[in-house]
């Protein structure tokens, strides 16, 4: 009886709660590693907001895989702003759905990225199996921890940059040779992997907490993340290797979300605060690389050659086509992997 | 010997991660146990899964004495087939009745474009997720009622008919007594699975932080959070749920051993 | 027991047909109708690709596994349960229903942790040479955890019913504690142990909350299908999800169905008995 009084008692307060927020909310769709990120941008921005306009705005966040999260907004999650790993998940919102027109990377400077980031590794402290590059990764005997490329937007761009760096390693053939060359790379590579997480985090707890693996090949601004951890930070080493991809994270105002809700100079401020000195900074300071080449300058980033998408695979829709659809490049490594392990 | 095998197995399948989920709970000590409770995120997920409970139940207790009263009391033609209908949310996988609801109301749905015309939203929102939880709790009670209400017979209830009483007096006088500690068992049941799904929820959710988030969710947000006092606090908060969910069923059960005997005595004098 | 005399058919019929139909029917032909936009080839395709089967293969093969494992304990425990009486009985009895009542996230994760390299359980397995977590052993683990009280459950009342005199008038026509058990025990128990075993490995077919923490979820190797589906929905293939769940639903049905007739042939025999 008491249980059931408290279950109302709680159920009347979140009632209560729920009906009395009558400022403006904004919510933002993000992809897995953005946690820490935009909890500080939405205290700062909900700060500058209030000094400017004088009225609160309640900032609310979800978090998860890239292509998890665009699914949701796809399936009606209203999602006034989306900050995704991938520009891919964002043209689906505007091709499937028309959330907004389909030339949403010209509405912001940088084609609406204001932050990138780029793939490291991360190994036990000492580097005990001397992992330095891509190619370590094929070793035998090296067990590597990468999130699941069909999952996790930041997996896609840990196989694209292997794929990259082994097709451009080695001597210059033809490129049927250099593909070939660059799937059995990936064969080896994956065959090493003996946890395909979900989702960047879960792989990230994997190798830290549960001590699974040699190498965590994941987003720098999670790698860093994790060896700023006073815990587990000292056990763990950052490896740059020595050719990386260049992962700009774009971000969109959700146009249909936001005329429905009436959000649209709070979601546009938002976006646009992105690309103030403020928030880049903050970015920085969460090892996401800032486009504002002041910022940039004065933060420390490790130097790595960095690809783009566009460079590699022509386009996200063509490497989507090409390596991660069903029957796709990446399929075809995982038929070879099992086979092999047979 | 085999008490022994039996504990043996009992101890490492389930006192150990029971007694796991405790330890990392309260490794950080008994006040960041309770810090990490009072979260604003993790009081309001502790809240929206009691709301989602209290909703649910009432539904269900409803639907599962009205099911378990015409299948027991009724023969009537594709009497097999709705009861094995009744059945499925029991066995569907929690990430297919999360799918069948997103297909129902998401925006591409069979009901997607009428509920978007008159600016209803289901899916991603608390509607939602009281659905889904609904569907995967759906049988529990009736399930429980039915074996009860089927062994009791209506001999009684037919005595009171003629005794002049109404259907509804008959109803609640007579036969709701008899069965209360089979829907009580039926209620514990459905509200532990309601407190602790996972999978379903989790399709349609939408993940929105001290929105749509409920205490399963909330342990996996700060899990990948690397909150992971935190996600043992939400977590071990849930067992705590669940350890009173069995007390309760072992009282129920208690209560329903009883008259059970006591008939038993009377056949055998 | 059935009777016309009963009064409130139309009532409960009406919520019985109205609930089922909207929370139940309605929600299964919405699948239907998404399942029928893809054409039969693609539907072959989508439900029998590499990745497909082999995760069929695990979540059936581990389901089964763990059902297997839960009929011969389940069995031991029930009968420890019933037919002796020691020290904390009641407390083993409560606790046998903890997986029904414990969240299956919290299940997972706790498992997890427990069987990683670096848990207590896992580092001493390791040693071994048993690697659990992120095998499918672990997935084996999880659905074992998952399903232990469908069997128990589902025997302790029969077992309970079951004559201790029977067994003695066995004993005492000569009969060795083997044949007893297997002449005149199993065949009694033996509908209501399938049934647990049915029930068990439904449960374990459609897992999902408790094995994507302990899982590896490798494409081909220990990726379960409910996680495929979740997979594809993610990559916006809304008709390969819809096509695995169907598979799955026809599958949850066909072993729920099976359930239902071996109760009901259990009644029978039980009745003649």
């Amino acid at each position: 009886m008491r249980a059931v009084l408290f279950s109302l008692a709680g159920c009347l307060s979140w009632l209560s709660c729920s009906s009395g927020t009558s400022t403006p909310t904004l919510l933002n769709v993000s992809f897995d590693p953005t946690r820490e990120l935009y909890d500080d941008v939405n205290a700062a921005f909900s700060q500058k907001w209030q000094r400017e306009h004088g009225s609160a705005v309640t900032l609310r966040q979800s978090h998860g895989g890239s292509g998890k999260q665009a699914r949701a907004v796809l399936d009606g999650l209203e999602a006034d702003v989306v900050t995704l790993a991938l520009s891919l998940d964002i043209d689906v919102l505007a091709t499937q759905a028309q959330l907004l027109p389909v030339d949403w990377q010209g509405r912001l400077p940088d084609h609406s990225a204001p932050f990138s980031s780029t793939i490291v590794f991360l190994v036990r402290a000492g580097n005990p199996k001397a992992i330095h590059d891509w190619g370590d990764l094929s070793r035998a005997g090296i067990a590597v921890i990468a999130p699941n490329p069909k999952t996790s937007g930041g997996a896609r761009l840990v196989t694209l940059a292997a794929w990259d760096h082994a097709r451009r390693s080695g001597p210059a053939v033809d490129d049927a040779e250099r593909d070939a060359r660059a799937a059995a790379f990936l064969t080896r590579l994956y065959r090493n992997v003996p946890v395909l997480d979900t989702g960047a985090r879960a792989a990230a707890t994997t190798f830290a907490e549960r001590g699974i693996g040699d190498v965590l090949v994941s987003w720098e601004s999670d790698a860093r993340l994790l060896l700023a951890r006073p815990d587990i930070g000292k056990d763990l080493e950052l490896v740059m290797p020595s050719s990386s991809i260049r992962a700009d994270l774009p971000v969109a105002v959700i146009d249909k979300n936001v005329d429905l809700h009436g959000t649209r100079a709070i979601a546009e401020a938002y976006v646009a605060f992105l690309y103030s000195p403020e928030a880049q900074a903050i970015a920085a300071r969460h090892h996401y690389r800032p486009t504002n080449p002041e910022i940039l300058a004065g933060s420390v980033f490790p130097d790595v050659a960095q690809r783009s998408v566009d460079e590699i695979a022509g386009s996200w829709r063509e490497a989507q086509q090409r390596f991660f659809d069903d029957g796709g490049v990446f399929d075809q490594i995982f038929l070879d992997v099992a086979r092999a392990s047979r | 010997m085999l008490i022994g095998i039996a504990l043996a197995f009992l101890g490492i399948f389930l006192l150990v991660p029971l007694g796991a989920v405790f330890v990392f709970a309260f490794r950080a000590g008994v006040g960041a146990w309770f810090a990490a409770l009072l979260q604003p995120d993790t009081v309001h997920a502790i809240q929206l899964t009691l709301f989602v409970a209290v909703v649910v139940i009432p539904v269900n207790v409803v639907f599962g004495v009205a099911a378990a009263w015409l299948l027991a009391r009724f023969s009537f033609p594709g009497k097999g087939l709705l009861l094995s209908v009744v059945d499925l949310p029991f066995s569907v996988s929690p990430i297919v009745a999360g799918l069948l609801f997103v297909l129902l109301f998401g925006r591409g749905g069979v009901f997607g474009a009428l509920l978007e015309a008159h600016g209803l939203r289901l899916i991603y929102a608390v509607p939602g997720i009281v659905l889904t939880t609904w569907f995967v709790t759906l049988p529990f009670v009736a399930r429980e009622l039915l074996p009860v209400l089927q062994a009791q017979g209506c001999a009684e209830e037919e005595a009171a008919y003629t005794l002049g009483a109404g259907a509804w007096r008959t109803f609640f006088v007579v036969t709701l007594p008899k069965v209360r500690w089979a829907l009580c068992y039926g209620v514990v049941l459905s509200n532990a699975r309601a407190l602790g799904e996972f999978g379903a929820v989790s399709v349609v959710s939408g993940h929105i932080r001290g929105v749509t988030s409920t205490m399963p969710l909330q342990a996996e947000i700060l899990y990948n959070q690397y909150d992971f006092v935190g996600c043992w606090s939400v977590a071990s908060a849930l067992t705590l749920f669940a350890l009173i969910t069995l007390v309760i069923k072992k009282v129920a059960e208690h209560h329903c051993e009883r008259p059970r005997l006591r008939r038993s005595e009377r056949q055998h004098p | 027991m059935a009777s016309r005399r009963a009064p409130g058919f139309a009532l409960s019929l009406g919520i019985t047909l109205a609930v089922t139909g909207a929370m139940i029917v309605v929600p299964l032909l919405a699948l239907i109708r998404s399942a029928s936009a893809i054409s039969f080839d693609d539907f072959i395709n989508l439900t029998m690709s590499p990745r497909a089967l082999a995760s069929y293969r695990l979540s059936f093969g581990a389901a089964a596994v763990a059902a297997v494992v839960n009929a011969l304990f389940g069995l031991v425990t029930a009968w420890v349960l019933v037919r002796y009486r020691f020290p904390g009985r009641a407390l083993v009895d409560a606790l046998v229903d903890l997986p029904f009542a414990l969240p299956t996230a919290v299940a997972g994760l706790a498992l997890c942790a427990l069987y990683a390299k670096t848990g207590p359980l896992g580092a001493p397995l390791a040693r071994a040479g048993l690697d659990v977590a992120f095998t499918p052993i672990g997935v084996v683990v999880a659905l074992t955890f998952i399903g232990l009280p469908f069997v128990v459950r589902t025997l302790q009342p029969v077992l309970e019913q079951l004559d201790v005199g029977v067994e003695e008038a066995a004993a005492l026509l000569g009969a060795s504690r083997r044949q007893i058990f297997a002449r005149v025990v199993l065949p009694a128990l033996l509908p209501a142990w399938l049934t647990g075993f049915t029930l068990a490995l439904a449960r374990g077919i459609g897992e999902y909350g408790s094995v994507v923490f302990i899982a590896g979820n490798m494409p081909l190797s220990t990726e379960v299908t409910p996680l495929l589906i979740v997979t594809r929905l993610e990559q916006y293939d809304v008709a390969g999800a819809t096509a695995l769940a169907l598979v799955m639903l026809a599958a949850s049905f066909a072993l729920l169905l099976a359930g239902n007739l071996l109760q009901r042939w259990g009644a029978r025999r039980l009745g003649i008995a």
